[in-house]
């Protein structure tokens, strides 16, 4: 057999039509132009679009690529139409699925239906030998009915088996055929030509080979049946997807597949619909039900300019929305995706196991070779039949498919059940040292707190006008992006106060910042920056640390420099944060906060929550070196934060946790992303990786044990001490049982409940 | 019984040269136009050549119903990849480095090798 490789080619016939939608195109008059653009391509012949659905069909011999560009050239977007949704892509493996168990279903009854009545004749008159010519005759016709058992039961076995063979490679097929095959060359050399083996050793194993085939096509269905439950996480999530959209094109409402949702398309929701595409509100209000993307139980409230993604439910109102993600760019898309591609990774735990995989089917080919030796040289008479038993066994017996699924069927399980909780896992490494986390580093703004500080007390020095004070400070801070500065913007909002435009406006990370409003020279910044441009604040110095240690962030705020106020704001601490940090610590784990805050505000903040460890008054370019510092003292670190100025340190932590607040998250910018801002997520996500690990190496121990325990067994090592010998038989069971175990025990997975919250 | 003991030592022989020293053919083709079945507990052609340093696609097409067959797995390059039945679906592979990569199904029993030179 050749090893060649086949050339896929990679246009279309020459007379192919192939479907293109086009974004972008908002005028009848586009349509003229996007038919010439395609039509100038070598190649297409024809090029005919439908302006209401924005579809163009395309006649001719060019590669959708090279369509696609000249739509663009032409100033447009589009796509190609022929993708198979998720959706159809689920229900065809589940037939082909389905099909495939009913064959094997179907072979598994035939091999048993010879295979169970010569087994029982084999218990009632023990070894079923060949002694005289009649016997010769029937037992050469129970010989064919097994053939036809192998050809019609086993078929897939032996084909595997020959072109691995001739691919220079050895598989699970590989071992079955060789167990069964020799067993019925035995037997059939028995059946024609007795003379050439002893008298003891004239034994037929037709009984075996009918039965192991039947045995391992059976274990085959019950494992193809569990492995669809390990997958059932990633059904429910794509299950989430809607599968129309009612858009509003050219002032009418229509019903189109969500495939056909294009970017900027108004799409209108009603009570009770899944958002079909992820947009921006742009009329109406309602409360939307997230829970099955973050976890979080209570209804959100949308209204205009909120964002609203695919696969969450519209509970009470009627919303219309532009879209802004569609396709494979949605959140829901981007999550069915990472999870995919998690589910599908391996830790490193499971590499052991890939490498003995790797070598274990010659190796065992080797060892029922030296086994046959071993019986043929010191095994006691009928020598050739003990020979027999134990190649055939130790052939039969062994296992790599068990090996094989231990990691990645946990792994699948577990992955799956940390995004029905909310919990993205990046892949299996993430998984495997997620378990292994001793502390945890909490950045404190908006991860333990909501991140969204308020201004709570205004304590005026050199001024008397609190108004003035508010909106001068806030015209300062108009430039600025710290949460801090926006806080007290919007607190000079709420009041009604107008900023002024400001000039020379300067930040210096770590102090404050300093500008020119109505030409006076304002500085907003803490106690180091107030010294450091010589401001007197002594006499303040005590207001500032009673606020502190109420939890309120003092800021000084100079006016051509005199201290005019303090402006204290604080920021609430997450609901359930205290519990998901009494979680982590129970489970052993060092809890220590960062934060850039001062270190009254930070203590007041960690003694509020019950964390004993804080860093205060850390610069962002510092974070990093916090978990350094963690890190040099032996720890495995999980850094946690909310992803925005957080990056490095999130980098070199063991693992990087971001934080979302409802599904606004970055996916790809962590090892484990959590979907709600919840920190319970984390315990979360530690406990279901440490079950996840725990069940990973159940189902390598088993499968080691069973062929490092099993395979000497059958070899017979035990005859010598208690004449104890494994007929082929139960080693088939065995060996069919044995992966169906460990994918039984991936399942239970599924079982898995995060601690109550 | 010597003659069957050298039998037995030719063929623990024949089984380590076969499986593990012997060399077999590579394939290469242009990049883009690979295609790979997955068929009867084996892909075919398992041995794929590439141009080092340029990004390309291989498409796989699964042929057989078997869930062994369902996913490939380059683990060098942390890629895994689900196989539809009897649909090709194509595989991005970064610019890949001078080398050997191989790419197995989950149980690393469907093995085959991506040899990248100059």
């Amino acid at each position: 057999m050749e090893n060649t490789s086949s050339v896929h080619p990679d246009h279309c016939d020459d007379n192919s039509t192939q479907e293109l939608m086009i974004e972008g195109a908002g005028c009848a008059s586009c349509v003229g132009k996007i038919e010439g653009a395609l039509k100038s391509v070598a190649g297409v012949s024809d090029a005919q679009m439908n302006f209401a659905e924005r579809l163009v069909s395309v006649t001719g011999s060019a590669p959708i690529e090279v369509l696609i560009k000249a739509v663009e050239q032409a100033g447009y977007n589009a796509k190609g139409t022929s993708g198979i949704s998720e959706d159809d892509l689920i229900d065809e493996k589940e037939t082909a699925d389905l099909a495939y168990y009913k064959r094997l279903m179907r072979e598994m009854t035939i091999a048993l239906v010879l295979g169970v009545p010569l087994m029982a004749y084999s218990l009632v008159v023990g070894e079923m030998s060949v002694t005289s010519p009649t016997e010769q005759g029937v037992w050469f016709i129970v010989g064919l009915l097994t053939a036809g058992v192998m050809y019609f039961s086993g078929k897939h076995f032996y084909v595997g088996a020959w072109k691995s063979f001739w691919n220079h490679s050895a598989n699970m097929d590989t071992l079955i055929a060789l167990g069964t095959g020799t067993a019925w060359l035995y037997s059939m050399v028995v059946v024609f030509v007795p003379s050439v083996v002893p008298d003891m050793a004239r034994h037929v194993y037709f009984e075996a080979t009918a039965m192991i085939i039947g045995l391992i096509n059976l274990g085959l269905a019950l494992e193809l049946k569990a492995r669809g439950r390990t997958s059932l996480a990633i059904k429910r999530l794509i299950g989430l997807q809607a599968k129309t959209a009612r858009v509003i094109r050219d002032g009418e409402e229509v019903d189109i597949s969500i495939d056909q949702v294009l970017l900027g398309d108004q799409v209108r929701i009603r009570p009770g619909e899944k958002i079909p595409v992820d947009g921006l509100v742009i009329d109406g209000h309602s409360a939307v039900d997230e829970s099955m993307l973050t976890g979080e139980p209570m209804p959100v409230e949308k209204q205009e300019g909120d964002e609203i993604v695919a696969g969450t439910l519209n509970k009470t109102g009627s919303i219309i929305f532009k879209a802004t993600r569609v396709g494979k760019d949605t959140a829901l898309a981007q999550i069915i995706n990472m999870v995919k591609r998690a589910q599908n990774s391996k830790p490193p735990i499971g590499r052991l196991a890939d490498v003995i995989s790797a070598y274990f089917v010659p190796v065992v080919m080797i060892i029922s070779v030296v086994s046959a030796l071993v019986w043929l040289n010191f095994g006691p008479e009928p020598a050739v039949a003990f020979a027999i038993v134990s190649a055939t066994t130790v052939l039969i017996i062994a296992c790599p498919c068990a090996l094989g699924l231990a990691t990645p069927m946990s792994v699948m399980v577990g992955v799956g059940k940390a995004a029905e909780a909310g919990v993205l896992i990046r892949n299996g490494e993430a998984l495997q040292t997620t378990s292994k986390i001793s502390a945890m580093i909490l950045d404190k703004t908006g991860t333990i707190t909501l991140g969204s500080p308020k201004v709570t007390n205004i304590h005026l020095v050199n001024a008397d006008d609190e108004a003035r004070v508010l909106q001068l400070a806030a015209s300062l801070e108009a430039g600025s992006e710290h949460p801090l500065a926006m806080s007290i913007v919007e607190s000079a909002k709420e009041r009604g106060l107008d900023s002024s435009p400001v000039e020379k406006f300067k930040a210096i990370a770590g102090y404050g910042v300093e500008g020119l409003v109505e030409a006076q020279l304002l500085l907003f910044g803490n106690e180091k920056f107030m010294r450091e441009r010589n401001i007197d604040i002594e006499h303040s110095v005590s207001i500032a640390q009673k606020f502190a240690s109420e939890a309120q962030t003092p800021m000084y705020f100079a006016v051509d420099g005199s201290l005019a106020a303090i402006i204290a704001v604080a920021d609430p601490i997450k609901e359930d944060s205290i519990a998901a940090i009494q979680r982590l610590q129970h489970n052993g784990i060092r809890v220590v906060m960062l934060t850039g805050d001062n270190r009254a505000t930070a203590k007041a903040v960690a003694d509020k929550v019950g964390i004993n460890e804080f860093f205060a008054e850390v610069l962002p370019e510092d974070k990093s070196n916090k978990v350094a510092e963690l890190q040099m003292q032996g720890e495995i670190v999980g850094m946690t934060g909310d992803g925005i100025n957080d990056a490095p340190a999130l980098a070199l932590a063991n693992v990087g946790f971001a934080i979302g607040t409802g599904t606004d998250v970055a996916i790809e910018s962590a090892d484990v992303t959590l979907m709600r801002g919840s920190l319970h997520g984390l315990a979360d996500a530690i406990a279901v990786s440490k079950a996840t690990l725990r069940n990973i190496k159940q189902n390598l121990f088993g499968a080691f044990i069973y062929n490092v325990a099993g395979i000497p067994f059958a070899a017979g090592v035990l005859y010598p001490f208690f004449g104890l010998l494994l007929s082929p038989v139960i080693a088939g069971a065995a060996m069919a049982f044995s992966s169906v175990t460990v994918v039984t025990n991936a399942n239970r997975l599924r079982l898995f409940k995060a601690q109550e919250h | 019984m010597m003659i069957i003991n050298a039998l037995g030592i030719v063929l623990i022989a024949g089984i380590v040269w076969w499986f593990w020293l012997y060399k077999p053919a590579q394939t290469s083709a242009k990049p883009g136009e690979l295609l790979v079945t997955v068929e009867n507990g084996v892909y075919q052609p398992a041995r794929l050549t590439l141009p080092a340093d340029q990004a390309t696609s291989v498409k796989f097409l699964r042929k057989e119903a078997s869930p062994c067959a369902g996913t490939v797995v380059f683990a060098d390059l942390n890629i895994s990849e689900e196989l539809p039945l009897d649909r090709e679906i194509s595989i991005q592979l970064p610019a890949l480095k001078p080398g050997r990569y191989s790419f197995t199904c989950q149980m690393q029993m469907y093995r085959g090798e991506l040899i990248v030179s100059e």
